[in-house]
């Protein structure tokens, strides 16, 4: 039984084709059906062979970013209903297209910091004590590293070489909360010329993030640190004597 | 050897059998940990929710979640975990819960509803007493990633985007499979001494390609994630489990299962609205907020449960503990291995029974040293 029968217009590549293709699917939907139930149902009832990443199911894993209608989405938790006229789904952008709808993580996790810690202090129900024998409650990061800030990215689109607000904001969480990271070393990473200065400050990162990383935000506090950084060690060397000031005035 | 199954199991079976010499294959349909393992709530279980009813799934669930802790850490939210009592029925549960958790090792601590509350604010305040636990949160996906981290940097082959079209039989001896690369269409057999089943709920389909049964029953349950963070602990009803019993806390989610029926088809479950209802009527009963936060996500995922179709109809009954089959013994069929059941707390566990089957089988003799090994992070999963 369903509500409503949709178009879904998908992108499919496979290796050794000449191009990219879209294959129009009609899929059943119900009130809440979401892409990623959509293309499952076309996997299993008309092509078995139409490659996509999934895992969790609940926007926490990161495998089922994807484009819909253009704009960067969690397959899983993004309903068909939301979508007007026919869903057309794209694989992220800015990273190699291994087949179909998956793209491969391996370029994007390359550019992320090390180490890479994904548990961070829990900042939820501050006036709750934790129990005896634990110091702090602790909560996985914000960053499920579903790349969806990656394709949203104007500049990565034209630059390969930039890191890209994912791997900055992680950067930033890490000077924020150090865990045992080496601060001095994460600024000077972010300092580099593929680093925090690349951003445009289009903030298209912050709009995509399924996960309320706010990585434009995170980049623009990078770069305050860095200023404040630079400044402090302008503020370190020695005033010169007025002497020599007004001699070379 | 070819392992057939790229879940939490597959995974650690792969980094089991690697640190013990043999030339692993894997193979996985799909993305890594896409079937079950990735779709669970992230308990890390302590095993007292089995402490009363399946005594042997609790012990497990303790041993590996303490040694879990210890090769992979930075996996998990140890925030540790309730079992709250709500009722005089779930009072009358408290002995019985209490003698088995001391049984089976698991450390408790009764907290008086004020305390719990202090710990936890969010509790339905009618609480008459609350039992603290080790549960905790993991990464459905990132923790088992670990384990094929690992197994990659030590030389396994774990390919995925294969299909599997059949098992290679001949006079009672499988040989390999004829496998289908979904990247290039081709088409092409992996030889092996070896093959292992780890597919959990479709462990019986790919039997089936070997020409043996394995009992399993695809046991679905329905789950529900919510936004906001009502909890920092594991909240557990303490009663003999039931649906809607718990709210484990994660990332910036909190997620309330779950649910449990029956199906053929492990590929075609569904998500039964009345089942998301009943993760919202009976996780309110936990963490009344539960009613009011933001919906993000409900879906099923289908456990991997040991028994006939005769058995019993809902799959509450059927044990959570897994069972590795030699279908040489089983069923006369050669080199042909099937490992099931369990839970993703149980992972290394059950890899490491499996593992002992399988190297009796290939002649190896080095023993498990998954015990010890720290893992790799889940990046490394990735890496070239």
């Amino acid at each position: 039984m369903s509500d409503a029968v949709r178009t879904l217009r998908v992108h499919r590549f496979k290796r050794g084709d000449d191009a990219p293709r879209v294959e129009e699917h009609l899929v059943p939907a119900h009130e809440g059906t979401t892409v990623l139930e959509a293309l499952r149902w076309i996997q299993l009832q008309e092509d078995p062979t139409l490659g996509l990443r999934h895992s969790c199911f609940h926007a926490s894993c990161g495998t089922c970013g994807v484009r819909v209608n253009g704009r960067e989405r969690l397959a899983c938790v993004t309903r068909l209903s939301d979508v007007e006229g026919a869903v057309i789904v794209d694989p992220i952008a800015n990273l190699p297209v291994l087949h179909d709808l998956v793209v491969d993580m391996a370029a994007f996790v390359a550019r992320f910091p090390q180490p890479h810690p994904i548990v961070r202090e829990s900042e939820f129900l501050p006036e709750s004590s934790p129990a005896d024998g634990i110091d702090d409650h602790e909560r996985y990061e914000d960053c499920i590293e579903c790349g969806l800030c990656l394709s949203a990215c104007p500049v990565a689109a034209t630059d390969d070489t930039y890191v890209g607000p994912a791997a900055l904001a992680y950067a930033q969480r890490m000077i924020e909360e150090s865990r045992g990271g080496d601060r001095e070393a994460l600024l000077h990473w972010a300092d580099q010329d593929a680093g925090a200065w690349r951003c445009h400050a289009a903030f298209e990162c912050t709009e995509a993030c399924p996960s309320d990383v706010r990585p434009a935000q995170r980049i623009m506090a990078l770069r305050r640190e860095l200023r404040g950084r630079r400044t402090d060690h302008d503020r370190a060397v020695p005033d010169r004597p007025a002497t020599v000031t007004g001699a070379s005035a | 050897m070819l392992i057939v199954g790229g879940g939490g199991t597959g995974g650690a079976l792969a980094h089991d059998l690697t640190l013990r010499g043999a030339r692993v294959v894997l193979v996985e349909r799909g993305e890594f940990t896409s079937g079950t393992t990735g779709r669970h709530h992230g308990l890390l279980h302590s095993g007292a929710r089995y402490a009363v009813n399946d005594k042997e799934s609790a012990l497990e669930c303790i041993e590996e979640n303490t040694l879990l802790r210890r090769i992979a850490p930075g996996s998990f939210e140890e925030n540790d975990g309730l079992f709250v009592g709500l009722t005089d029925e779930d009072m009358a549960y408290l002995p019985a819960f209490l003698e088995g958790c001391e049984d089976t090792g698991i450390p408790t601590q009764v907290l008086q509803p004020d305390e719990a509350l202090r710990l936890e604010p969010m509790l339905n305040p009618v609480l008459k007493v609350a039992v603290r636990v080790p549960d905790a949160t993991m990464d459905a996906m990132r923790m088992p990633l670990r384990f094929f981290a690992t197994a990659k940097a030590n030389g396994a082959d774990l390919l995925n985007w294969v299909d599997v079209i059949d098992i290679d039989l001949a006079g009672g001896v499988v040989s390999g499979a004829t496998v289908r690369d979904q990247v290039t269409g081709r088409q092409t057999h992996i030889g092996a001494d070896l093959v292992v089943n780890a597919t959990g709920p479709w462990s019986e389909q790919v039997a089936r390609m070997a020409g043996v049964d394995v009992p399993i029953r695809p046991s679905p349950g329905v789950m529900l994630a919510v936004r906001g963070r009502l909890c920092n602990m594991v909240v557990n009803r303490l009663h003999a489990s039931g649906d809607g019993d718990i709210v484990v806390p994660q990332r910036a989610l909190s997620i309330v299962g779950t649910s449990s029926w029956v199906v053929e088809d492990p590929d075609d479950l569904g998500v039964p609205a009345d089942h998301v209802q009943r993760m919202i009527d009976e996780g309110s009963m936990l963490v009344p907020a539960v009613r009011e936060a933001p919906f993000r996500s409900a879906w099923s995922a289908a456990r991997p449960l040991i028994g006939s179709r005769d058995d019993a109809d809902s799959g509450r009954e059927l044990s959570r503990t897994f069972k590795t089959i030699d279908h040489a013994v089983d069923d006369g069929v050669e080199g042909f291995v099937t490992i099931t059941g369990g839970k993703g707390t149980t992972l290394r566990g059950m890899a490491e029974v499996c593992a002992d089957v399988v190297s009796r089988k290939l002649g190896l003799d080095m023993p498990c040293a998954t015990r010890e090994t720290v893992l790799l992070p889940h990046t490394a999963a990735y890496a070239a």
